[in-house]
């Protein structure tokens, strides 16, 4: 029997049994969307965070108050008192360590905006002249916050593109007052198209600076102290430096954590890309089942078809033909699972970037090979033992069965 | 030499703690042409018998030397491969697959011999038109009458163009007119030179052979021939 003889054979039997290919093509597809859909899902999640922090620039460290461990526990966090508060002094402090080139304080909280009588929610991030160079964004219109003393709360604010036109829709926004929470500020900039990461959009942020914004929330602390280096190659030194300096202006406790763009990464990465492997494992199981299903299936196609096999064996087919026939029908059924699976997944992944635009679904390569390969060897290897069955059958026997 | 050389064969069936002896001690010759009936009541080891001359079983003991070649110790491919070459099968219950059609039925062998499709398409065509079908090529099973079904199974045993036809019952589950006709068409085969060896109930169809076997508690209780042998 040639081999496309063998294959068309083999279509012609799955197709004969409609409603048991049908299942059975189901089944496997189902195992093979789950392994594309959640990898899809696992390492979004992963790309999502990378690019979120990509987006802060190399020669970038980041202070928060608070010792954490972004490797692990260390026993340490379960002991620390509370930290101390890291203020505008700390940042200006900072900008005098010969490594350092730039620093930007940050408070970040919520508050309302009103312009006449239009009023809405917003996220309020205090910070400094050189906030905008840090992070690489630019004014569409008007000017940045002044470059001015850390402590000076000037009554001045920069707002994004989406509040703007919210806010005063085709009117000139510039050097107009608004009303933020209590205070009464000028617009002096509009911010340039939306920059993203960290979690805020620029497009909705109010840009004023920091120790209005402190004034505002009625605190002297800071969420972060973004501080930028002289070139990548000065990280490493310029990261012990702050380290040095902020222990030894809070009495030598290290309360606070110094973090790299690459050491979040590197963190993030090996935590998502661990749990895409894992989710891979579980949806692996669901293919592992799928195979169980074809062998099954397999096994009630030979004890349905025995009269069949009996005749073919009178016919003069070879106990070798009937096995590959048999094989062939698993690994088209495996097959065809695995094409409608693939795109299922597919479908799926992308349902899931319409809900969460966000979220960069896509099934990485490797998964999609491997599920699409992992459908086929589990309905080939679990389609012997039917095949062999078949094929060992005594041909008497056999006839006689019908 | 005969076509069929079978001799001393025993074929015993273990049920159970009991042993079937469905054929003891037979030993028959065969000439290629011939036209023999195997009559005899009902589990006399007819079937038995054809399936051991038909490959499809092996004797206890005994030889079976098929056109003088001993078949009895061939492995099983090479059995399924002397059946493809020489043996043409008809069962009662005719064995068609359901799914496929009747063209496709009848080149079920042609296919598993490897012969390329177009070849398969000529040799099928002439079958159909030989047998009287060529209207019923592309339908299914079903879809035929009981006659025309046997007339497929029929076409499907000779497009190898076999030395010997085996049937058990062929007959069985047909009507008496579409079972004459059935009758005469593997006549016309035999005429043609191919041996043919009939399992039959019916006394008319085994009436009608040269060779008439009759057959009881798995021997030969008589073997009646009827005008001159075949050349
Ligand atoms: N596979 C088998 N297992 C056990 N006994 C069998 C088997 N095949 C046939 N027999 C027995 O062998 C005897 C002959 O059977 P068979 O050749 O089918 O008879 P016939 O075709 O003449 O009716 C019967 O007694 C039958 O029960
Ligand atoms: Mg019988």
């Amino acid at each position: 029997m040639s081999p496309a003889d063998t294959l068309r054979f083999a279509t012609r039997a799955a197709l004969g049994y409609p409603l048991r290919t049908a299942l059975m093509v189901l089944a496997m597809s189902i195992g093979v969307a789950a392994v594309v859909m959640l990898t899809a899902l696992g390492d979004g999640a992963r790309r999502y965070v990378v690019e979120e922090f990509s987006a802060l620039g190399a020669n970038l460290l980041i202070v928060l108050p608070g010792r954490t461990e972004t490797g692990g526990v260390n026993p340490g966090s379960f002991v620390s008192s509370t930290p101390r508060d890291l203020t505008n002094d700390d940042a200006a402090a900072l900008l005098r360590l010969p490594l350092v080139q730039r620093v930007a304080p940050l408070t970040v909280g919520n508050s309302e905006i009103s312009v006449g009588g239009r009023l809405r929610e917003v996220m309020v991030l205090g910070t400094t002249a050189d906030y905008l160079g840090i992070r690489g964004f630019g004014v569409a219109g008007g000017q940045f916050l002044p470059r001015e003393d850390f402590g000076r709360a000037t009554a001045v604010a920069v707002i994004g593109e989406t509040i703007r036109a919210e806010l005063f829709g085709n009117e000139n926004a510039i050097g107009r007052m608004i009303r933020l929470g209590d205070r009464r500020l000028r617009v002096i900039g509009i911010m340039g198209p939306a920059g993203r990461g960290l979690g805020m959009n620029s497009d909705e942020l109010v840009l004023v600076p920091v120790a209005t914004a402190q004034a505002m929330f009625n605190t002297n602390a800071l969420f972060r102290i973004m501080v930028e280096t002289r070139g990548r190659e000065a990280l490493g030194p310029a990261q012990r430096q702050v380290e040095d300096l902020l222990r030894a202006r809070r009495d030598g406790e290290l309360d606070f954590t110094v973090i790299t763009q690459d050491a979040v990464l590197g963190t993030f990465d090996r935590i998502l890309g661990a749990l895409t492997l894992g989710v891979a494992g579980i949806a692996a199981i669901s293919l592992a089942v799928a195979g169980i299903l074809v062998m099954n299936v397999m096994l009630v196609a030979v004890t349905q078809r025995t009269g069949e096999i009996g005749l073919l064996k009178a016919l003069g087919a070879s106990t070798g033909a009937i096995r590959l026939a048999f094989l062939a029908e698993a690994g088209l059924l495996s097959l065809a699972g695995a094409v409608a699976g693939f795109a299922l997944g597919h479908a799926g992944a992308w349902g899931i970037r319409l809900a969460f635009p966000a979220l960069p679904a896509w099934p990485p390569d490797w998964a999609v090979a491997a599920a699409v390969g992992t459908a086929l060897t589990t309905g080939l290897l679990f389609g012997v033992m039917p095949a062999r069955r078949a094929a060992a059958l005594d041909p008497v026997q056999a006839l006689m069965k019908r | 030499m005969a076509q069929i050389e079978l001799d001393g064969i025993n074929r015993i069936f273990q049920l159970g703690d009991s042993q079937v002896h469905a054929l003891c001690d037979v030993s028959l010759r065969i000439e290629a042409g011939e036209y023999v009936s195997v009559m005899g009541p009902s589990g006399s080891g007819k079937s038995t018998l054809l399936n051991l001359l038909g490959l499809l079983d092996r004797p206890n003991s005994g030889h079976y030397r098929l056109e003088g070649r001993d078949v009895t110790t061939l492995s099983a491919d090479e059995q399924a491969a002397v059946r493809s070459a020489r043996i043409g099968f008809v069962f009662q219950s005719f064995h068609l697959v359901p799914r496929l059609t009747a063209a496709e039925n009848i080149a079920l062998p042609l296919m598993l011999a490897g012969m390329p499709a177009h070849e398969r398409t000529r040799r099928v065509a002439q079958a159909l038109k030989d047998f009287g079908l060529e209207a019923r090529a592309h339908h299914r099973p079903e879809e035929l009458s009981g006659g025309q079904r046997q007339r497929v199974a029929i076409a499907r045993a000779t497009i190898m163009r076999p030395a010997m036809l085996l049937a058990d019952e062929p007959t069985g589950n047909l009507d008496r007119a579409t079972g004459q006709e059935v009758t005469a068409l593997l006549e016309d085969l035999n005429a043609a030179g191919m041996t043919l060896i009939v399992v039959t109930h019916d006394p008319v169809m085994g009436e009608r052979a040269r060779r008439r076997v009759l057959m009881e508690d798995g021997a030969i209780r008589q073997d009646l021939r009827r005008g001159p042998e075949p050349a």
